[in-house]
């Protein structure tokens, strides 16, 4: 029963491998979400207008402050009585996404505020339109800055997927834990989801410090 | 304020008042810098502002750049105000649209470049002249190559302003704010982030300038024989007045004022 059994590994392997893609995809599609609307909310707070800084303010600092599971759960059982009914992975994604978003619009709000004044200043001087000044000259190189740190968020947010399973979304983590309560046999499908997670994450970060290192010059 | 901070009205022949501040005070908290300051340039001088630190040119440069607003007082370039717009015959404080339109005749080249590291060479020139002026992209091109030809960075169009020297880079800035053709170019310290050997070049480039066009130039610096080279005037301030102006030959030589001899008797 306690012994650990490469055969077993081997029959289960495919299962986890299909939750492992399941895993990836949340994780992508995830950070996308959090990508964009981080953004949106960095951009809202530096809006001159209390009437969207406030509202966007609180609604930041809410979701920030909760937990990612309890979200999870709002937007699983909750908001099919109001009539919006996703799949559990379309679920999770919003759930990942928007929870990250709140940390991601933190990581883009330092960037915007790492570029120096003289570039804003340098607009002015040539009289670029406001909106010109954020595209072409202030957003490329606080995206630039922010990269490592968006990168370190995928990272946490993939390690976090887990909770999907709690919502019914076949991750890996759902994958192990139905083949175990057949099979009454934990030891290996949990071990490999732990390894493979560390297959992935650990290369990753890896490769943000590379990346990191040749952005941040 | 008093009579001492007005300057006689030039008398180039043909030269029409372009800037004009009109008792102009800028506090920074309790600190005022300015105090309620008077002065007025013509169209085509070359005006050089000296003065201890913190006796506020670079205040001056950056209020006509709308980098700063005044506190009180009115700013004037052409026969617009900078700060105010006129409804109904009254003045009211300008709104972005006006100053936007105000703002185009003014140029400005910094002491820390202020290249778009993001852009090379090249588009850090046309940038403006395709997005504020609407220049076509092969006429915004074509006039950033004869730009960089005039300061002598033909070679370097195609380069990130971090691969540039520092010399190079404000000459780069300086061919950035001419793109735009403005009527009155502001030149804040320009040569003070430079390393010594860097700083003739860019110098150069400046009187040659000076030489070859009508622009008006506000100049903030510390290279006094540069500012005698170029200048038509030169002011003297000190804490946030003009206590002295005249042309160089005058200031430099046979200074009136004590303070003038003081500052001068230090930085020359």
């Amino acid at each position: 029963m306690n012994t650990w059994s490469w055969g077993y590994v081997g029959d289960i392997l495919p299962d986890l491998l299909k939750g492992l893609g399941v895993t990836v995809e949340a994780t992508v599609l995830g950070s996308l979400v959090s990508f964009a609307l981080g953004l949106v909310w960095a951009l809202a707070l530096r809006s001159p207008s209390r009437w969207v800084t406030w509202p966007v303010g609180a609604v930041v600092e809410f979701v920030r402050n909760t937990p990612l599971l309890v979200q999870l759960f709002f937007l699983f059982f909750v908001l099919p009585s109001w009539g919006l009914t996703f799949s559990p992975l379309v679920t999770g994604v919003i759930g990942l996404g928007l929870h990250y978003s709140t940390y991601t619009a933190e990581v883009y709000r330092a960037g915007i505020d790492g570029v120096p004044a003289g570039q804003w200043e340098a607009a002015v001087a040539l009289n670029l339109p406001r909106r010109r000044t954020w595209t072409a000259v202030i957003l490329p190189q606080a995206l630039r800055r922010v990269v490592p740190a968006l990168g370190n968020y995928v990272i946490a947010m993939f390690k976090d997927t887990p909770m999907l399973a709690a919502i019914t979304v076949g991750d890996m983590l759902f994958q192990a834990n139905t083949i175990g309560a057949t099979t009454f046999d934990y030891m290996e499908p949990i071990t490999v989801v732990g390894a493979l997670f560390i297959v992935i994450s650990y290369p990753t970060s890896l490769l943000l410090r590379a990346l990191e290192r040749r952005l941040v010059r | 304020m008093s009579a001492d901070t007005h300057l006689p009205k030039d008398a180039a022949p043909g030269g029409t008042e372009l800037i004009r501040f009109d008792r102009v005070t800028k506090r920074f908290g309790a600190h005022t810098v300015l105090d309620a300051l008077d002065f007025t340039v013509s169209a085509g001088k070359h005006v050089t502002l000296i003065g201890p630190s913190g006796s506020g040119k670079t205040t001056i440069l950056r209020l006509l750049m709308t980098l700063l607003k005044p506190d009180e007082g009115t700013i004037k370039v052409g026969d617009a105000y900078l700060t105010h717009e006129e409804k109904g015959g009254r003045l009211i404080p300008a709104g972005e649209k006006h100053i936007r339109e105000v703002r185009k005749n003014i140029g400005m080249v910094f002491q820390q470049f202020n290249l778009f590291p993001n852009m090379k060479v090249l588009r850090n020139i046309t940038e403006a002249p395709v997005h504020v002026l609407g220049l076509g992209k092969d006429e915004a091109e074509e006039r950033a190559r004869g730009l960089l030809d005039l300061v002598g960075l033909t070679a370097h169009l195609d380069k990130y302003p971090t691969q540039l020297s520092g010399g190079q880079q404000q000459r780069v800035a300086i061919a950035r704010a001419l793109a735009m053709r403005p009527q009155v170019l502001l030149l804040d310290e320009v040569t003070s982030a430079l390393d010594p050997e860097l700083v003739a070049g860019v110098l150069d480039v400046l009187r040659d300038i000076a030489r070859t066009t009508d622009i008006t130039m506000l100049c903030v610096t510390h290279e006094m024989s540069f500012a005698r080279d170029i200048s038509d005037d030169v002011l003297m301030f000190d804490a946030g007045r003009v206590i002295e102006s005249g042309p160089p030959e005058k200031i430099f030589t046979d200074p009136e004022h004590e303070r003038t001899r003081e500052f001068l008797g230090a930085v020359l």
